[in-house]
């Protein structure tokens, strides 16, 4: 018979059990406002602001005041990032595309009548960007940063299928780094110059003779102000007061060239002048709305689906005066009320990179080849670099669906049966252990060209079940109770049950398996 | 005309030249000079190829004329990466390009599906990748019986126990879409009979094809199932796995045969083996072989032309040490997509060559 279990709720490091069947949620403990936060507050806490939390982590911060933790979140951000970035990062386009071209007509021409496995450097280069900002979300120790960045790329989209140049991208990425927890008017200003945006929505082919509306329109609809708060002859103006704006063939840089400029009169949003591109920024960066719509949008990625409309003009209120500092947002919006709502715990769904990396880091997988989770995210539809559209991922609800919840499933059940079956690292070599081992579990080839975790990929052979009872508990989570297992994982309640008499690693199973740990 | 696709994928790379043996090739005898079969333990099929004689449960269904033996199949640039390899089976993509939505998918993209039961595609090892995509509802029964488990808890709780929780509501609502198809695969397989003769238990796919020959014989509406063996990787020693993988394969798709003739159902049911490569031509030092390009795959059912399509790859005109296909997998697909299904898809080949395997 299955045991539920119930979470306990810690009161200043004391146990007590909670009702919280009735409710369906965790209960919290009362507020004690300057003393220890406890492992609940603790662990909504780094749920948000961190990937895959592991027990220690939310134990190093219970015993904190819930401010001084959201100081110590925001305090000396990171502004570059620990692993050391691709060694092309120097290489402009001009030289990339040669390179291509060539590797291209190479591998057309091959040798002796042999087609050539020919490494085409535009994909290769993509291929090691994303496994580079993979491994930094992975290894950094400062996950907010990672998040915030992982925001801004959502929210000022550029994707590497359409820009190709994997330089530029890093490079964006570097920006959104330094400015992550910055100043959002500057963010702005650098990212209307930056290379990869400038290729992605068109602006560097934008010239007085013929103005590009690309950017303009989506500066106003997605940016800024959002849908129905403009015309198109502000689109027009925009477009006309950032022509000149464009990236340096050889270098990849920003370059701007007076004489393609559009200098003349321009009426924007009913003020009128010979407006520039910055003139253009100012006028956004003074509209209300501009503020609003980042406030919603990280509420929405931060704190619950529902943005609350009082508490967004109030935040955002405060955003605007205090000159876009980001920080100071992020304070008031970890500090809120609705963040503290104990009904807001386990209120977001978990994003593809959330459930991918953070069970990498909670199970504390070794996986030195990351071209297999950037698979699985891919899977999940989150590709970083490859945002669906400039819109970037729709998130909240849009990330499940029948075939995706069933993909996350079996990515789970894969990592699940990773830490005792399948390396992560890219399986053992046959010729040195012949069949004894696939035949008796049919397990998957393995080779050494093998990589672990495409999508969907069998580890097949055992139920569940005992997949769990040979789950190897790394570091992060042996030796840890049963009852703190399930705590850490998950946000409530089990939804599907979890036997509490199983083993800790049949209870990590099953908990990474329960539909709750879809959420955060 | 509809019929139901059961893709048994033989896991690892299948070595086709001791599968389908050119046994009157001299040049197989210097390739496989260790680990080659030899001529007395080779089931005869024409003057140049025969059956493994482990494989000589199969001889039934030749003998009927329901076995039809594609030749030489594989694409152009093989990948030698399992996975790489098999995701371009999977996809039905060139070596150059990749896909994420399976061959079948694609083959009903746009088509209209009955409402059915709530799932079209019924997967029961773990690779679900040729069904994966927009068009069809895949379910993935790799554990049947805790998938149907879960899907009764689930059922049971969901309506009232989403707290108020707007994420947790839109996660319970998927769960019960995967769930009533579940219930609705429940429904059908609780009266579903038990197969009529018992499949061997040694290894997975017993069970697998169990599963498949109730779903079948539940009528469940479903375009595909698909079911797999593994531990064709032979590196090493090849002889004895590889003969005990053939020996248990041959028997089990007879027992599926003999089941479904039993039931009536032999004519719906399109049989494919398929695998990411065959090995290469010679052996190596640890008496086994290592990841090749092209291979054989069986195909079976009551609506099959029985014989030898395709041509066997030349062993004297080698690519790298490796065969050359002479059949692009993706007319095969074409073929099944067309003969099985209805659907003219060609899988963006120029000139699709659709083989005649399958009586219309």
């Amino acid at each position: 018979m299955s045991t539920r279990l119930r979470r306990r709720s810690f009161v200043g490091g004391a146990a007590a059990f909670s009702a919280g069947l009735s409710t369906g949620l965790w209960s919290v403990a009362p507020a004690r406002a300057t003393l220890a936060m406890g492992f609940d507050d603790a662990r909504h806490l780094l749920s948000r602001t961190s990937f895959g939390m592991t027990p220690a982590e939310i134990r190093s911060l219970e015993t904190v005041a819930y401010a001084s933790a959201v100081d110590r979140l925001l305090t000396n951000p990171r502004r570059e990032a620990m692993t050391p970035a691709p060694d092309w990062i120097g290489m402009g386009p001009a030289e990339l595309q040669r390179r291509q071209k060539s590797a291209e007509a190479q591998r057309k021409q091959g040798v002796d009548g042999k087609v050539l496995e020919v490494m085409l450097p535009v994909r290769e280069q993509g291929r090691e960007l994303r496994n580079w900002w993979v491994e930094e979300m992975i290894t950094t120790d400062q996950p907010l940063v990672e998040r915030m960045t992982l925001f801004w790329h959502g929210h000022f989209t550029s994707s590497l299928m359409k820009v190709r140049h994997p330089s530029s991208l890093f490079r964006q990425n570097a920006l959104f780094r330094r400015e992550a927890l910055g100043n959002y008017a500057s963010l702005l200003r650098s990212v209307a110059r930056d290379p990869a945006m400038l290729i992605y929505l068109d602006g560097r082919g934008s010239v007085a003779r013929q103005p590009n509306e690309n950017f303009a329109r989506e500066l106003l609809e997605l940016f800024t102000l959002g849908e129905g708060r403009y015309g198109e002859a502000d689109i027009k103006a925009v477009a006309r007061a950032f022509t000149g704006w464009s990236v340096d063939r050889e270098s990849g840089q920003f370059v701007e060239h007076p004489d393609r400029h559009d200098d003349g009169q321009k009426t924007f949003l009913g003020k009128s002048g010979r407006f520039g591109g910055d003139e253009i920024l100012t006028i956004l960066l003074a509209q209300p709305r501009t503020a609003e719509m980042i406030v919603e949008k990280l509420w929405r990625e931060f704190v619950s689906l529902k943005p609350d409309p009082a508490e967004v003009t109030r935040l955002a209120g405060g955003f605007r005066q205090g000159g876009y500092e980001i920080k100071p947002l992020m304070r008031a919006l970890l500090l809120s009320a609705a963040f503290r709502d104990p009904a807001n715990r386990g209120a977001l769904i978990k994003s593809p990179v959330d459930l991918i990396v953070g069970s990498v880091r909670v199970l504390g997988l070794p996986v030195p080849e990351k071209t297999g989770l950037v698979r699985m995210l891919q899977g999940l539809g989150q590709v970083p670099f490859d945002p669906p559209n400039v819109k970037g991922w729709a998130g909240g609800e849009s990330w499940i669906s029948t075939y995706t919840l069933l993909l996350r499933q079996q990515f789970l059940r894969r990592m699940i049966e990773a830490t005792s079956v399948a390396p992560m690292d890219g399986g053992m070599r046959m010729a040195d252990r012949p069949n004894r081992r696939a035949d008796r579990r049919e397990q998957l080839p393995a080779a050494e060209t093998m990589q672990m975790m495409d999508p969907p990929r069998p580890v097949e052979g055992r139920s569940l079940r005992n997949a769990g009872n040979e789950v190897r508990l790394g570091p992060t989570l042996a030796g840890v109770d049963s009852a703190v297992l399930l705590q850490t994982l998950l946000p409530r309640q089990p939804v599907d049950g979890v036997d509490a008499s199983g083993t800790a690693g049949a209870i990590v199973a099953a908990a990474l398996l329960d539909t709750a740990y879809q959420l955060k | 005309m509809s019929r139901i696709l059961l893709l048994v994928e033989l896991k690892g790379g299948n070595d086709g030249l001791n599968t389908l043996v050119p046994y009157a090739d001299p040049r197989y005898r210097e390739l496989r000079a260790g680990i080659g079969v030899s001529r007395e333990r080779v089931v005869q099929l024409d003057e140049k190829v025969g059956l493994h004689e482990k494989l000589l449960p199969l001889m039934d269904s030749w003998r009927a004329g329901d076995l039809a033996i594609v030749q030489g199949v594989g694409y152009p640039y093989p990948n030698r990466s399992h996975f790489r390899s098999i995701e371009i089976w999977d996809t039905a993509s060139a070596a150059s390009q990749t896909l994420s939505e399976g061959w079948i998918a694609q083959t009903f993209r746009g088509a209209r599906l009955g409402k059915g039961i709530g799932v079209d595609c019924i997967v029961a090892d773990t690779n679900a990748l040729p069904s994966t995509g927009p068009s069809l509802r895949t379910i993935v029964m790799q554990d049947a019986e805790n998938f149907l488990r879960q899907a009764n808890g689930v059922a049971a709780e969901s309506a009232m126990n989403d707290g108020g929780n707007p994420a947790l509501r839109h996660l319970l609502a998927v769960r019960q879409e995967i769930n009533a198809a579940a219930a609705g695969l429940r429904d059908r397989l609780r009266d579903a009979p038990a197969p009529a003769e018992a499949y061997p238990q040694e290894l997975l796919l017993g069970r697998q094809l169990d599963l498949a020959t109730r779903v079948l014989s539940a009528s469940v509406p479903v375009v595909a199932i698909k079911v797999a063996l593994g531990g064709f990787d032979t590196h090493a020693n090849q002889t004895p796995t590889h003969e005990r993988l053939l020996g248990f394969l041959a028997s089990n798709l007879a027992v599926l045969r003999r089941n479904l003739i039993a039931a009536n159902l032999w004519k719906d049911v399109v049989v494919m083996t398929y695998s990411e490569f065959g090995r290469r031509a010679k052996q190596n030092a640890s008496g086994g072989t290592d990841h090749g390009t092209s291979a054989p795959q069986f195909v079976m059912g009551g609506g099959v032309k029985g014989g030898l399509y395709g041509a066997y790859p030349s062993l004297s005109d080698l690519q790298d040490g490796d065969l050359r296909h002479t059949v692009d997998f993706r007319n095969v697909f074409a073929t099944l997509a067309r003969d099985c299904w209805g659907q003219s898809y060609d899988f963006g080949l120029r000139q699709p060559q659709r083989l005649d395997f399958l009586a219309q």
